[in-house]
This record gives C-alpha cells, structure tokens and sequence, in this order.
C-alpha cells in the first residue's frame, strides 16, 4: 500500500507534462479557430465563421477528400507489403529471422527528410527511375508523373509508414500459439483454411493497430506532399501550415486543425473499439 | 488400491482386424534417436496407451501418427493404406492436444464445428453433429461460451468434442488429462472410458501416469527411452513384467538380484528351489505377494523368512512395511490394516509368484 502524498507526488509530474505539453495547446488552437483577423489583425471576437468557412467552401472538402484518400491507400499498401513480410518472419524465416526484423528496423534510423529526398532523386525527371526506363528504351521521355504528384506521396509514405504496420502485426503473428495451426490441420484444415480461419482473426489486433498508426500518421503529413506532392498532391495539413504561415489565417488553420483532430480521435477510438471486439484471451 | 486393474478381464484384441500398423517406425531429431525401430499394431476399437516417462518418445509416436512429424525410416499403415505420405489434414486421424489447443477466438460450438466446416459439411448435418458431439461430453450448455470462459475440464470436453465430431477412425490423445487436477482427472478418465467403450472408436493414449494407464487400457505399450520395452494388457503387464524396468515402473515392486546355483535361487537371505538354469537371476517380487503368517504350519511348497519392521506408512486400506530380512536386505510389503506395529519383533513372511524378469 501506498500512501497518498506518495501517489500524489508519483502522478503530479505526467499530469503536469500532460496538462502543459497537451491540453494547453489544444485549448489554444481550439479558442483560436473560434476568434478571427480583419485587416491584417487578429482580433478575439467569438464566432463560428472559420468552421462555416470550412464546410461551404469545396476547395477544403477536396483537399480533405484526397488526403483521406491518399491516407487510404497508404494504409492499404503499408498492409498489402507488411503483413506478407510479417508472416514471412513469423512462420517461415528460420535462422534469418533476426537479421530480416533489423533489416525491416533500420530504415526508422534514418531522417524522414533524408528519405523524402531520396524519393525526389529517383522520381525525378533526371531522376534514377527515368533514366533507368529510358536506358531500357521502355521511354523516350521522362515521366513527369513520378514525381509532384499524389502517387509520389503515396509511394513516400508507404515506404516510411510500412515498418509501423509490420511491427505490430509482426508482434500478433508471433503470438499465435503454434499448437493451434496443428489443431487446425489435425481437423482437415489446409494452410489456406488454416490461414484464413485462425492466423487472420488471431493477428487481427495487430493489423487494426497497424493500420491506424498508418492511416493516422499519413493523414497529418505535411512533409511529404512537400517535399514530393506538388500541387496536385497537397494535402490538408499542407493547407494548415499556409494559413499559420504565410496566408496569416490563424483562426481559420486552427478551425481546420480541430477538425482534423476530431477525424483522428474518432478513428482511434474506432480502432480501439475494432481491437478489443478481436481481443480473446 | 488404485494400482489393481478395476475393469473386467478383457479379450485381447490380437484376434480383430489390425487398424494401425507402425512397422519398424524410427526417427532422429540432428543425430539424438528420438524413436528407435518401433513396430506396433493397434487393433480397431481398442484402447492402447502409450506409457514412459518424458523424454521417451511417446509424444512423437503420436506427431508421426498425426503427421505432424515425418518418420526417418519406417512406415505406417492405416486399414492397408500408407498414412505417412498423406499431409496430416487428409488423415482420419484426431488429435486431443495436451493443452487443448481450442481456438480463442472461436465459441465452443464454433470451435466443434471447425472441422466439418473446413470440409464443407452442410448446415444441416453440421448443427446436428455438433449438438450430438456436445451432447456426448455434457457440454450443450456452454455451446455459446468462448474458451477463456471455460473452466479445464470444460475446455477438456470441448477438445473431445472437436476430435470425435469428425468421426476419426482413430483419436490421439496427448496426455489429455494431466492438466486437470486430482479429483477431476480420476472423474474424466471414467468418463473417458465409458465414452470409448460407447462410441467404438479406437483410442491411443498417451501418458506418463502408471494408474490411469492401468485404469483405462485394453493393453499398454510401454516406451523407454525410445524403444518398446512391453506390449501387453494391464494385467499381463502387472503380473508378468518382462523386464526390471517394467517391473518397477508399473506399481510398486520388490527387485530381488540372486543367483540359482544347483536347482536353488539365492536372493539374499531368501531362499527358494527353482528348476532353472545356474546363473545371475532378477525376481520381481509385488509388495501383496508377501504375506504374514500367523500360524507355524508351513506349506511344502511355500517360502518362508524371518523378518523385522522397520518401517510402517498407513494407507487406509492397507499398510505398507519395510522390512529387514537381514543384512540391510530390505523389502516392501503391503497387509492389510492392523497388521504390526514397527520395531516390535520378528516376523515370519511368505512370499509367492516371484516373477523373473530380464535386466
């Protein structure tokens, strides 16, 4: 048993970092998407305009569709290139395991900024992936549409966020109690029914929290439409970084701001709840 | 006592209809021989149990047969059909697994149900054959329940329930009961074995408990150290364990090492006439085969010594002693209760059968 000035003392400094580091500067944001500028000045007059803003004008519905969907389909590559290299590791790596988990691991050493230029070299039009075409003859131009568009940032984020769906489906895979897959062929079950029926719902937690790590990270990327998006391939964070910064709207990108943050509660909260339902033991 | 065979005489089943076949089955785990040269037939309805301690390869009888191992040489057959080729989903072979191996996140009729449906069973027969199967183990209350809600032995009956739904022609079961405890495991076996009995189909057991090996078993293989060391019915085995290891494996025993010199058997201060050949001599002899005599009228054919007790452990229905026949030979005797009480004085046993067994 503890004692309560001994809890007290123990939960003081999380609340503190918490409350400071957290809550503050979304109360900030929140009270600033309710105030407004006129002539240059941002004044504290209370209303409601920067959210109407927001649902009537289409150029942000647009803007936030495709992110949604460029999300999506991060998402779904992330799993589509994550889930086979995890069962791979999981079942059938052997003695390579080890030196494939780290293989998988050391790409989340390097820089995100190093990486996202490193996608600009090789979808460039003088990039290596022209080049390599042209040298092949399968071109005679380069494609311009490698690079500055939505597909570039897709390829981008992929590449970065894939690691984060494989580790926990990584971690799900490996938690599947072997004897299980013998039940399953012991009752006349083949490995495609086998994995269908049991390795699936088992690693399901690991793939919903995978996807939603995904899903989540790449909703609020800001950098790699940046760096590789151009402007078909700008996405609602890029609209909220303009409007804090050179368009000087900063009630309107704070308006935008808890918009988006009500999307991403929301959609962990669904993970969580999708989680828990394909939670067993 | 536990250790005495409760069920009737039982016919052998050497006479009906080889079922399984393991015909000089061997295998090697990186150069350890895991099995050596094992060859065994279990005949169609019969409950056979593979007995050793751990380590004697019981457990990987039961993966070949299921096929979750290849043998190293050897085959098996299965009613004349070559069952080691077949990938294990094509055997009519079930498995009860030693931890039950249910499906989590699957309810337990779900999971009674995951066989038929992987063999795409219509819905019809199939909810007629669940409910029957979880009928059979008392278990059509918790059709619903997911296993983490079920207590061992309920888990343990699901397990059943999910091997026999597919209608095997043989069941594996890979110490089924030694997760449960004490109480629990001696009501299972019975019902393990009124169930066998009731439903015909062939059982291969495998345990490292002597009793319920004895308890439940038309015969018992003994395994050691990966190599049969005696096939024979609990009683067959009980009473005539072919070798010393049997002996002491299987109850309890008395191992008497001697030697017959001139038509006498010389086993320290015990003495008996034999007809067998001179040389170095094992004798089993049962702790129940060595009586009190009350009285001084000694039978011609009976053996005698004098002995002292030393020690007495009480045992509810019987008492088992240590005595001392003399230069610390001591020997194990079981009497009934109210027998003597320990350091008094001299008494005078007899014993009988003392079995000969091999090294």
């Amino acid at each position: 048993m503890y004692s309560r000035a001994y809890k007290t003392l123990v939960s003081l400094p999380p609340l503190v970092w918490v409350g400071t580091f957290l809550l503050l500067p979304y109360a900030l944001v929140f009270a600033h998407s309710l105030w407004a500028v006129r002539e240059g000045v941002m004044v504290h007059d209370w209303n409601l305009d920067n959210y109407k803003a927001l649902l009537t004008n289409p150029l942000y519905a647009v803007v936030l569709f495709r992110t949604m969907h460029i999300a999506a389909s991060v998402t779904l590559c992330a799993i589509l290139l994550g889930y086979p290299l995890a069962y791979y590791l999981a079942f059938h790596a052997g003695a390579r395991k080890e030196l494939l988990y780290q293989l998988v691991i050391v790409p989340l050493w390097v820089s995100y900024l190093v990486r996202g230029y490193a996608w600009k070299t090789i979808l460039g039009s003088d990039g290596v992936l022209n080049g390599f075409l042209q040298y092949l003859h399968l071109t005679r131009e380069p494609v311009g549409y490698f690079l500055y568009s939505p597909f570039a940032v897709v390829l981008m984020l992929t590449h970065i966020y894939t690691p984060f769906v494989f580790l926990p489906i990584y971690a799900a895979l490996e938690h599947v109690p072997r004897p299980l897959l013998e039940a399953s062929q012991d009752l006349g079950a083949s490995s495609v029914q086998t994995f269908w029926r049991v390795i699936l719902p088992l690693s399901m937690p690991g793939l919903l929290a995978g996807a939603t790590f995904a899903f989540v990270l790449s909703l609020g990327d800001f950098l790699a439409p940046l760096l590789v998006g151009g402007p078909s391939g700008t996405m609602i964070a890029n609209v909220v970084q303009s409007l804090f910064g050179a368009a000087f709207d900063w009630p309107l990108g704070a308006a935008i701001s808890v918009g988006i943050l009500v999307i991403t509660i929301s959609l962990l909260c669904l993970g969580e709840f999708l989680e828990k339902r394909w939670a067993f033991q | 006592m536990s250790a005495f065979p409760a069920n009737p005489p039982q016919e052998l089943p050497a006479k009906s209809a080889a079922l399984l076949e393991l015909r000089n089955v061997a295998k090697r785990f990186a150069a350890v021989d895991v099995l050596k040269n094992i060859s065994l037939n279990i005949a169609s309805g019969e409950f056979l149990t593979l007995l050793g301690e751990s380590g004697s390869g019981k457990t990987t009888v039961l993966r070949l047969i299921a096929g979750f191992e290849q043998p190293s040489s050897g085959e098996i057959w299965m009613s004349g059909e070559r069952l080691d080729l077949l990938p294990p989903y094509k055997r009519r072979v079930n498995t009860v697994f030693q931890n039950y191996a249910l499906f989590p996140h699957l309810s337990a009729c779900d999971n009674v149900a995951y066989g038929l449906r992987v063999k795409n069973t219509p819905t019809s027969e199939l909810a007629a054959r669940v409910e029957e199967a979880l009928r059979m183990v008392k278990m059509q209350g918790f059709a619903g329940s997911r296993p983490a809600r079920l207590s061992g032995g309920q888990q343990q009956r699901i397990a059943l329930a999910r091997a026999l739904v597919n209608r095997p022609r043989l069941l594996l079961l890979d110490e089924p009961l030694s997760a449960l405890d004490a109480n629990l495991r001696k009501q299972m076996q019975g019902e393990l074995k009124s169930l066998q009995r009731e439903i015909g189909v062939t059982f291969l057991f495998v345990t490292h408990d002597q009793e319920e090996a004895m308890a439940l078993s038309d015969r018992i293989a003994l395994l050691r150290d990966g190599a049969l060391e005696q096939v024979a019915s609990p009683r067959e085995i009980y009473a005539h364990p072919a070798t010393a290891y049997t002996a002491e494996f299987i109850g309890q025993t008395n191992l008497l090492r001697g030697e017959i010199r001139g038509g006498m058997v010389t086993c320290g201060a015990l003495r008996w006439p034999s007809d067998e050949a001179d040389g170095a001599v094992i004798f089993s002899l049962r702790p129940e085969a060595i009586r009190i005599c009350a009285d001084d009228k000694r039978q011609p054919s009976e053996v005698r010594f004098r002995a002292a007790v030393r020690q007495q452990f009480y045992g509810g229905s019987s008492e088992l002693l240590e005595v001392d026949c003399g230069n610390g030979q001591t020997l194990r005797v079981r009497v009934p209760v109210g027998g003597p009480l320990a350091g008094e004085q001299d008494f005078v046993f007899s014993l009988c059968d003392p079995t000969r067994v091999a090294e």
